[in-house]
């Protein structure tokens, strides 16, 4: 058994002219959340199903727990779970049936399946079986489709940007429950486009445009940036963005309350010097510091960085 | 030797398989059941479209008919007989396609469908027509079609040459026996076809619909991650309509019989036989055309394509012998028209199953190619 749940090389999906997925390498290991953060269209969604064997690679080739990808996709369906970005369960059947549906289509024996229904019903505070999928709440609906994803209790579990339509309180139960899942062994796989979400990854992927632009855990991202970090505070926030906005060497800059977080290009002989004199320029009195990278900065930075 | 003590698992593990997909395929109709159980539109039109569409269509569509299948028992074998089946097939009103040795032979083609009118020269033909004093031959009708009834009255008037001097000129020359339905009652003729297209009415978009209402709600990216199979999806969901379908058999069996009299002179059992292969037939047709369609609307629009040629063509609404022969080719690949065939055969001819199964196997062929060719276009993947 490989230590890696899953190995890609060179993985490319081509829609037509469209290169949705261009030739990612990932080695992702065992019990661990991997995330893949990316923006809508970035690959994220078309990676994951090539991943679980539901779309043919244009090129390259995946191990998926040691099956090979798309070729032994049918060994793999009981041992992986996939939650879907849409909620892709019976709107019409209560919770207990959809629950039990699945756990008929995954062939668990009637006694293991009534077990497995009654504890997945309570570790997900699922508290009306009898109330039907469609009259759910956002929370409620997602942790059912979890809950149904879990039936079979895969080694490997596919989440598609699970917490889109939940609040946060109830993603943060929902990432309780990641971890829980995670401490019995079990390997997730979770895309997102939340920065919060990202940082609690054990590793992740950025992705953009199809592209893996950066990847490792959340610390060293942001430790290994590929960019400088400033941070600005000023009493004049729209000079001040006015003054940077033609700077050379600006990748980006966002407002964050009363400060701006501006990213240098690492070419930039002085950043923090050529920020000041940009300010003093356009007679902004400002203080400008070298700040830490959050994983938004990484992001921007890793996304940008290319397209210069 | 490793081979013997393998076989036993390997068997026991193909078993184990097959009770599984048994199972899932059974997991896949009862969540269909449920589904169903909970919609209400769905149950309207288990119920209400039959019943509205016998009320509506219970009323005859009468045409101009030519070329209606013909068998002659010549048992005179006279020279007036002859140039008497000449004349007739001079009309065009018939084409005699058959010859029997025998009224009852004559009267066997006719239950089995193979002709709808039938010639019958008795043995004293020659001295009826000498003596005048009633129809000298006899002209047997299938009367459990609307239309050949009344087509055949096209030759029942033909004179019999060379004339007999003692011939009243007013008196025909055949005389009509309509079999099956001696009342010329136009329900009894409608209601049995009309079986066959309240069900594939109601049958094929059942299933049109359904797989294609799977993709559009998101359904289908969870299941083909599951180990279900093509094939037990696609048998899991057509199994509880065919229950449906035979509720809609006995629905218009009733209806049929307590608002227009209409009989059941076979067996009730082969009714439901070819009721069930029929269902099945349109069930997997519907299939078949929810792998082409990517919407439901489309689904729609699809099915509704397949009713009007299937509806025009089949002989429920025009007279099968009057369509050019094209049109009578592909009205032979649509199960309908077999389905009509054979519910005619069945309630108003008294026939059986057997009788008629040359109607029947080109449904179980229809069948057989509709569901291998939804099951190749049905992937188990997203591309």
């Amino acid at each position: 058994m490989s230590e890696l749940a899953i190995e890609a090389r060179g993985l490319t999906r081509r829609f037509g002219d469209l290169v949705a997925v261009d030739h990612i390498d990932l080695s992702i290991r065992r019990a661990q959340i991997y995330g893949f953060l990316g923006p809508n269209g970035s690959g994220k969604t078309t990676t994951i199903r090539m991943l679980c064997g539901l779309l043919r690679p244009s090129a390259g080739e995946a191990r998926v727990l040691d099956a090979r990808i798309p070729r032994d996709a049918n060994k793999l369906r009981r041992k992986i779970g996939y939650m879907t970005q849409r909620f892709s369960l019976y709107e019409e059947l209560t919770v207990r049936e959809n629950l039990d549906f699945m756990g008929e289509i995954y062939s668990l024996p009637p006694a293991r399946r009534r077990r497995r229904v009654d504890a997945l019903l309570e570790e997900f505070h699922l508290e009306r079986p009898d109330h039907r999928a469609g009259a759910l709440s956002g929370g409620q609906r997602q942790r059912l489709a979890l809950a149904a994803s879990l039936i079979h209790e895969p080694e490997l579990l596919f989440l598609d940007e699970p917490t889109s339509a939940v609040d946060p309180q109830n993603r943060r139960e929902f990432w309780e429950s990641l971890f829980a899942l995670v401490d019995r062994g079990t390997t997730i796989l979770v895309s997102t486009h939340y920065m919060d979400e990202a940082e609690r990854c054990h590793a992740l992927a950025i992705l953009d445009d199809g592209r893996l632009v950066a990847e490792g855990a959340p610390r060293d991202l942001e430790a290994r940036i590929g960019a400088v970090v400033l941070e600005v505070e000023t009493e004049e926030m729209r000079g001040a963005r006015a003054a940077l906005a033609d700077m050379h060497g600006l990748w980006s800059v966002a407002q964050l309350g009363a400060r701006l977080h501006a990213l240098i290009d690492p070419a930039v002989a002085d950043p923090a010097a050529a920020v000041r004199a940009a300010l003093s320029q356009s007679g902004v009195e400002a203080r400008v510091e070298v700040a830490e990278a959050s994983l938004e900065d990484v992001f921007v930075a890793a996304t940008t960085e290319r397209s210069t | 030797m490793p081979s013997a003590d393998l076989r036993p698992l390997a068997l026991r593990f193909a078993r184990l398989g097959r009770v599984e997909a048994i199972l899932r395929t059974m997991a896949i109709a009862r969540k269909e059941v449920r589904q169903l159980r909970r919609d209400r539109l769905t149950f309207g039109m288990i119920v209400g479209l039959p019943v509205l569409q016998l009320l509506l269509f219970g009323y005859a569509i009468n045409q101009d008919v030519r070329h209606l299948r013909a068998g002659v028992a010549d048992l005179s074998g006279t020279q007036r007989a002859r140039i008497l089946v000449q004349d007739a097939q001079a009309t065009q009103v018939v084409e005699i396609v058959k010859h029997a040795r025998s009224a009852a032979e004559l009267e066997a083609l006719l239950r089995e469908g193979a002709i709808s009118v039938g010639l019958l020269v008795p043995p004293d033909f020659e001295r009826r027509v000498e003596s005048g004093a009633r129809a000298p031959a006899q002209l047997l009708v299938d009367g459990s079609d609307p239309i050949v009834l009344a087509a055949s009255r096209g030759i029942i008037e033909l004179p019999v040459r060379p004339r007999s001097p003692a011939a009243r000129a007013s008196s025909p020359t055949f005389e009509v026996r309509a079999y099956y339905n001696p009342e010329r009652r136009s329900q009894v003729q409608i209601v049995p076809g009309l079986m066959g297209v309240i069900l594939t009415m109601t049958m094929v978009l059942f299933t049109a619909v359904a797989i294609v209402r799977e993709r559009e709600r998101g359904n289908l990216e969870l299941l083909i991650n599951t180990p279900v199979r093509t094939p037990e999806l696609m048998v899991g969901k057509i199994l509880p309509y065919m229950a449906i379908g035979m509720v809609q058999v006995t629905l218009i069996l009733l209806v049929g019989r307590w608002l227009f009299d209409v009989p059941i002179r076979g067996s009730l059992v082969d009714v439901y036989v070819a009721g069930l292969v029929f269902v099945t037939t349109s069930l997997t047709l519907g299939l078949f055309i929810s792998t082409l369609a990517a919407t439901q609307v489309q689904a729609f629009q699809i099915t509704f394509f397949t009713f009007l040629p299937q509806i025009l063509l089949s002989g429920f609404m025009f007279p099968f012998d009057g369509m050019p022969r094209a049109a009578q080719w592909i009205a032979e690949v649509f199960p309908l028209t077999h389905f009509v065939r054979i519910t005619r055969g069945i309630l108003l001819r008294a026939a059986t199953l057997s009788e008629v199964r040359a109607e029947v196997w080109p449904l179980l062929a229809f069948l057989a190619v509709a569901m291998a060719a939804s099951i190749a276009r049905f992937r188990k993947r997203l591309d």
